[in-house]
């Protein structure tokens, strides 16, 4: 009897699946994004922005007459997930493209089901084993942090700081930072003098700090997202440990600035320049597409556009070129993003090759401080 | 080991012990009273937080009206989550048990998501932020906010479970049930009390850490299964036991931090949890009690 | 006995037919995962519905599989055929050994100590960066192959977890339909009852609790070859409470219930899906709604639900 039921299920689920799904006219993209779930700090602003960008570009008559439908599905962060999604996308909502994970592990997992499926990925995560080594179809918006460590390590020689301890946080984006910090310090004469991690949902750090006191470390750099460097931050503050303090580019928002308070005051981080767009010379190349992303943002979200979302208006941005240049099949979208030069976007200014799939350089960065609870440039 | 770096552990151990003391309790007051585990204990912790927040940034209430507001309120979702989810049950097997109040964090939290988004937020501290230092190491005033609320609501704990007619009858509750009913206790409403009691503990205990620690929609399942080793090292006890489980595990933590490794300092109390099942499943303090069929 | 055969074999019949209708749509690659959640769920409830024992660290031993295979054959280059069997070795292993003190404890205690020893897999597995790659994960996992046959698509992989699953199912209903089942559904209702019968219910258990993690681990050996990735945010305990939600929605004590509940859940979210937050509140409401108004799962709730209103009607409540 309860056999009858189950073999009822399996009918009505494969007449439900065929039922024809009518395809359009407009150009479909495809987007995963981590909007609930850990690393919803990422997602949620990037599916704000694909989406505010996606109706800007149809409301001003799409691409090459064609308008943009974009599907996206929630990860929830989880790597299962976004793979089954991508192969939703791909083989049901027969996408052209599909623009992030979030996350590293995602974006890592959803590779061989692109490359193997030929449809070009442009990851919004940050990992640089994404396109380290290049993998044809997959590209990313993100800032390497390989730039960000070489930022921070960049002005520590100029300072001729040596003597670095790291604490990192143990999930995806701090492992990574952390592997980059270690890889990096020989080039630039810095030895790591501690190495400690801490739990993403850990809420006190002093018994790191108070080892980190006790170390001869002239800097200390700490890699993770909010709320765990903020934590950090106050508890340095209440061991009144002197050692200046970097953050990563993780926390490059206003956001962190309200959690830390005035323990915030003199930290220094590496930020996309999206946070200073305002402070920036008129010359600046980014600029205009700075502030239009941020004034959109604002006006749609009434909130900050950070760089998070920025990695998904680039993305969007970069698929528009490489379909206005030619491009309608996965195979030719591929095609001309690998051509994209001199693309003045919100994380920076890309310019693809067939080596470089990343297609940042240093300048992606800009080094900030916290000063009256605002950002400033570190000249 | 220098001492003041040790007295520095100590000390952060002491207050973050504080917290899962009285989260600690709240799961042993609900047990003692229905024999249920409830997975939602760390909600409530949650709850307290984000309601204060709710207050202070959207009504635009002072600190001192918000906590009390935001308390109260979480008790009402105490009480809805008794009556909605716990009294209704058909078949009250423990697996049953663990699965609806499994389902009812799920809900709570997925709730708070939906009414306060994702981000992380941070109560301003009740009394300044300048440092405090005692012999080497250094404390916040907020510690002693933690500390000092942790004692008196431990005290008031137990005045009411020893000095008031309710209190009483909530004991009775809890070593016999059928025989506190024969002798005229309203068992289901000392259910019901024990629930609003337990959520009122738990959302204080996030009010007062949340200034060091921030809050967000997601901080309750961690704090809850902490709040439970507590509780379990304390023998389930309603009491001093379960007090001295928090501080314990609190310490045992910060140590393992400071001198072990910060990367496995959750599996330190994980496996002090599973020791203590194993070889003292009474707690650390109790007596032996023997198998009742 | 001959009834359940049937069953079975009508069962495997309509589940390798499945792909006739599907071939070529992305849900061949969600009912690959509906494979591996199958497995899963019915090795959850073998512990759960049958012995009655709860587990919420089930996802610990499903990583433990999966991480095992993923090391061994990418880093050191074993063949992957030949870890498959070891890893679930090993973790049966493990978990034969846990169990002795686990299993002593009893309902909410025993869901603590198993969600802890959930927790402890899944903080090792973060933490041992060099072997797994910590919290970023390790890509590269070869796909299974047999001569130059690579299951590297969704309808070869189907087949290849199909045939798995099934081999799962037949070996549970053919456990749960013998001595050994009868004696487990025995501890259910009253251990010491059991005890007395000259059960020894003690290292049944524990023997259950064990083969439930091999099955897991082979799950999770299939998984890391079929994914080719494997991050440890798969493992945690919201896995482990996720199976624990199939194994009730399904039917606790029901094989099939068990593929119900995990087909549910895992296709569940392809209808309702959109980049909405609202899904998590459903999945809490479902929980509980079920627990409250449908304590015996779907397999047996649906047909009491159809029965009921049938019968308010005409009276042939007797389907």
């Amino acid at each position: 009897m309860h056999f009858r039921a189950i073999v009822f299920f399996i009918a009505s689920v494969i007449l439900l699946i065929n039922s024809p799904v009518f395809a359009a006219a407009p150009i479909k993209i495809g987007a995963l994004f981590a909007v609930t779930g850990p690393a919803a700090f990422l997602g949620e602003p990037e599916r704000n922005t694909a989406q505010m960008v996606v109706e800007e570009i149809n409301k001003a008559g799409g691409v090459k007459g064609h308008k943009i439908e974009l599907i996206v599905y929630d990860t929830t962060g989880d790597a299962t997930k976004a793979v089954q999604l991508a192969n939703k996308l791909i083989k049901n909502d027969k996408v052209v493209a599909i623009i992030g994970p979030s996350t590293t592990g995602e974006t890592m997992a959803v590779i061989p089901v692109v490359e193997k499926e030929q449809i070009p990925l442009i990851s919004c995560s940050a990992g640089s084993k994404i396109t380290e080594p290049v993998k044809k179809w997959v590209f990313k918006t993100a800032q390497n942090d390989a730039l960000a460590v070489g930022r921070i390590f960049d002005q520590l020689r100029k300072q001729k700081l040596t003597k670095v301890a790291i604490l990192t946080v143990s999930d995806g984006f701090g492992s990574s930072g952390r592997e980059q910090l270690k890889a990096q310090a020989a080039k630039y004469g810095i030895t790591i003098v501690f190495d400690d991690t801490y739990g993403p949902r850990d809420t006190d750090m002093t018994a790191q700090l108070t080892k980190i006191r006790n170390s001869p470390a002239q800097v200390i750099i700490c890699w993770g997202t909010n709320p765990g460097p903020a934590v950090i931050a106050k508890n340095a503050r209440q061991l009144g440990v002197k050692t200046p303090l970097y953050m990563s580019h993780g926390v490059s928002s206003k956001k962190f600035i309200d959690l830390a308070g005035d323990s915030a005051e003199g930290i220094r981080l590496p930020s996309g320049k999206v946070l200073v767009a305002d402070l920036l010379p008129a010359s600046d190349n980014q600029r205009k597409s700075l502030l239009v992303f941020i004034k959109d943002y604002q006006r749609q979200f009434k909130a900050e556009g950070d760089h998070f979302g920025g990695h998904a208006w680039d993305a969007v941005m970069l698929l528009k070129n490489a379909i206005e240049h030619g491009g309608d099949s996965p195979a030719s979208i591929r095609d001309q993003l690998e051509k994209t030069t001199k693309f003045h976007g919100i994380g920076g200014t890309f310019t693809y090759s067939a080596h470089d799939h990343a297609g940042l350089g240093q300048d992606a960065f800009v080094l900030v401080e916290v000063r009256n609870k605002d950002w400033a440039i570190v000249k | 080991m220098p001492f003041d770096q040790l007295l520095q552990y100590a000390l952060s151990g002491l207050s973050t012990g504080a917290i899962y003391a009285l989260i600690g309790i709240g799961f042993s007051i609900i047990y003692n009273s229905t024999g249920i585990i409830n997975f939602a204990q760390g909600e409530f912790v949650m709850l307290g937080g984000m309601l204060t927040l709710f207050y202070i940034n959207l009504l635009k209430l002072p600190l001192w009206a918000a906590i009390p507001a935001s308390v109260l309120t979480a008790t009402a979702a105490g009480l809805l989550f008794e009556r909605l989810a716990i009294r209704p049950l058909r078949k009250p097997t423990p697996i049953n048990m663990v699965i609806i109040t499994i389902g009812g964090s799920i809900f709570i939290r997925g709730l708070s998501m939906l009414l306060w988004g994702k981000d992380t937020h941070s109560l301003p501290p009740f009394s300044g932020e300048e440092p405090i230092a005692i012999a080497g190491a250094t404390i916040l005033p907020q510690h002693l906010w933690i500390l000092g609320i942790t004692l008196v609501i431990i005290a008031a704990n137990k005045y009411f479970f020893y000095h008031t007619i309710s209190g009483i009858a909530m004991r009775a509750c809890s070593y016999n049930g059928r025989a506190a009913g024969l002798v005229g206790i309203d068992v289901r409403r000392m259910v019901l009390f024990s629930f609003m009691i337990s959520s009122a503990m738990g959302a204080m205990a996030g009010i007062i850490v949340a200034p060091l620690t921030m809050t967000s929609y997601d901080v309750g399942v961690m704090l809850g299964l902490k709040g439970f080793c507590a509780a379990i090292i304390g023998g389930m006890s309603s009491g001093a036991a379960t007090v001295v489980g928090g501080l314990v595990l609190g310490i045992l933590e910060s140590l393992g931090a400071g001198l072990i490794s910060s990367g496995y300092k959750d599996a330190i109390s994980f496996i002090i949890l599973l020791l203590i099942l194993f070889i003292r499943p009474q707690g650390l303090f109790g007596k032996a009690e023997s198998e009742r069929v | 006995m001959k009834k359940e055969l049937l069953k079975f074999l009508l069962f495997s019949v309509l589940m390798l037919l499945v792909p006739l209708a599907l071939h070529g749509s992305y849900l061949m690659n969600v009912l690959v995962f509906v494979g591996i959640h199958t497995m899963l769920a019915v090795a959850l409830n073998l512990l759960l519905g049958y012995a009655g024992q709860i587990s919420l660290g089930h996802a610990g031993f499903f990583g433990l599989g999966a991480y095992l295979s993923a090391i061994l054959t990418t880093t050191f280059g074993f063949n992957p055929w030949l870890v498959m069997p070891l890893a679930a070795v090993v973790v049966g292993l493990i978990a034969f050994l846990v169990g002795f003190p686990i299993l002593k404890l009893k309902g909410h205690y025993l869901a603590m100590a198993t969600l802890g020893l959930g927790v402890i897999i899944y903080i090792i597995i973060n933490e041992t960066v060099d072997y797994t790659g910590g919290p970023s994960g390790l890509s590269g996992i070869p796909n299974l192959a047999v001569g130059t046959f690579v299951f590297n698509s969704d309808i070869r992989n189907y087949y290849l977890i199909w045939t798995a699953a099934l081999a799962v199912i037949l070996l549970a209903v053919n456990l749960t339909n013998s001595r050994v089942g009868r004696a487990l559904r025995a501890i259910h209702d009253s251990e010491v009852a059991a005890r007395v019968m000259g059960v020894n219910a003690r290292l049944l258990k524990v023997q259950i609790f064990a083969l439930s993690a091999i099955v897991s681990a082979l799950a999770g050996s299939l998984y890391a070859h079929t994914m080719t990735f494997v991050s440890p945010a798969s493992f945690g305990f919201n896995f482990s409470v996720e199976l624990l939600t199939m194994v009730v929605i399904g039917g606790l004590g029901s094989i099939y219930g068990s593929f119900l509940g995990a087909a549910l859940l895992t296709l569940l979210p392809e209808f309702l899906r959109s980049a909405q937050d609202f899904d998590i509140i459903i999945y809490g409401g479902v929980l509980m709604l079920m627990v409250m108004f449908m304590p015996g799962g779907l397999v047996r709730g649906v047909p009491e639900l159809l029965k009921k209103m049938l019968g308010n009607r005409g009276g042939v409540g007797n389907a």
